[in-house]
């Protein structure tokens, strides 16, 4: 049943990146070029996103546990620490750069370019060497 | 490159994106973040992942759908970066957003919706980086 739902999640994630511009690259840069073609585009998606998921969240994390799972995979990170910063810092160069980030990228590929490929190609290599990599601090 | 404003669609997508988020957490449990789901798949593909490749098959039929549906035109996509930098763009966003524990929608939309401080200092972060990195390459180089 998690897969079902897993499925029908990603469905409608799909449709709304697709529907709201997102898969294209080009507008999410030019959401951060005010200065030059500026297409606001972005921040509706987050004002459509958010309250929404603000108030659903509130009323599903009443319950004691999913419907179909026995807990909430909930992050129980609290700290400000330097990878959260530096790490957050890395996918903002990353995205600044392309107008790529993960969920887009996937939902690009659908365009049947080559861009989106070689991006979630390096994406996953990124992702893998990360892993490997030694904590240089406790975090 | 010139894109329209597109306010009731955004929107409308933003509603879509939300709902994806709600029923996957009342659902499973789990947040609708796709580095998250991404990351998890790599790092033990044998191990109840199945949910994972799932939520991605989704993801790519809802973006397939929207096509079929003529509410997506992938002919109006532009790709900004191409070769050698959407690799290293790719490099980058792949390794931060494993190191920083989230993209835009796990952070951005996901983490901002639990009020989680982290997810708040990381929005900031990325979206400013970005705009920074936008305004150098379109208007200082």
């Amino acid at each position: 049943m998690q897969v079902i739902i897993a499925l029908l999640s990603g469905i409608l994630f799909g449709l709304g990146l697709a529907i709201s511009g997102m898969a294209n690259p080009a507008k999410v840069l030019n959401f951060f070029d005010a200065f030059g073609s500026f297409d606001p585009s972005l921040a509706l998606v987050m004002a459509g996103a958010l309250p929404v998921t603000l108030i659903g969240y509130r009323l599903v994390l009443k319950r004691h546990a999913p419907i179909f799972a026995d807990r909430f995979h909930l992050p129980t990170s609290k700290d400000l620490d330097g990878r959260l910063i530096g790490g957050s810092a890395l996918f903002g160069l990353g995205w600044g750069l392309s107008g790529f980030c993960p969920g887009p990228a996937i939902a690009s590929l659908v365009t049947l370019s080559p861009e989106p490929v070689i991006f979630i190609i390096a994406m996953l290599a990124g992702m893998l060497g990360a892993a490997r990599l030694p904590r240089l601090r406790p975090a | 490159m010139e894109t329209e404003f597109t306010p009731f669609a955004s929107l409308i997508g933003g509603l879509l994106i939300g709902s994806a988020a709600i029923l996957i957490m009342v659902g499973s449990g789990q947040i609708a973040g796709v580095s998250g789901i991404v990351a998890g798949l790599l790092r033990s593909p044998e191990n109840g992942s199945s949910w994972r490749i799932a939520f991605i098959a989704g993801l790519l039929g809802g973006a397939a759908i929207a096509v079929l549906a003529g509410l997506f035109d992938p002919g109006t996509v532009r790709f900004p970066a191409t070769g050698l930098l959407a690799a290293i763009a790719g490099l980058l966003v792949g390794a931060g957003t494993s190191v920083g524990g989230g993209c835009t929608s796990g952070h951005g939309i996901c983490g901002l919706a639990r009020l989680s401080p982290r997810s708040l200092v990381a929005t900031c972060i990325f979206m400013a980086v970005a705009f920074v990195v936008v305004f150098i390459t379109r208007h200082i180089l």
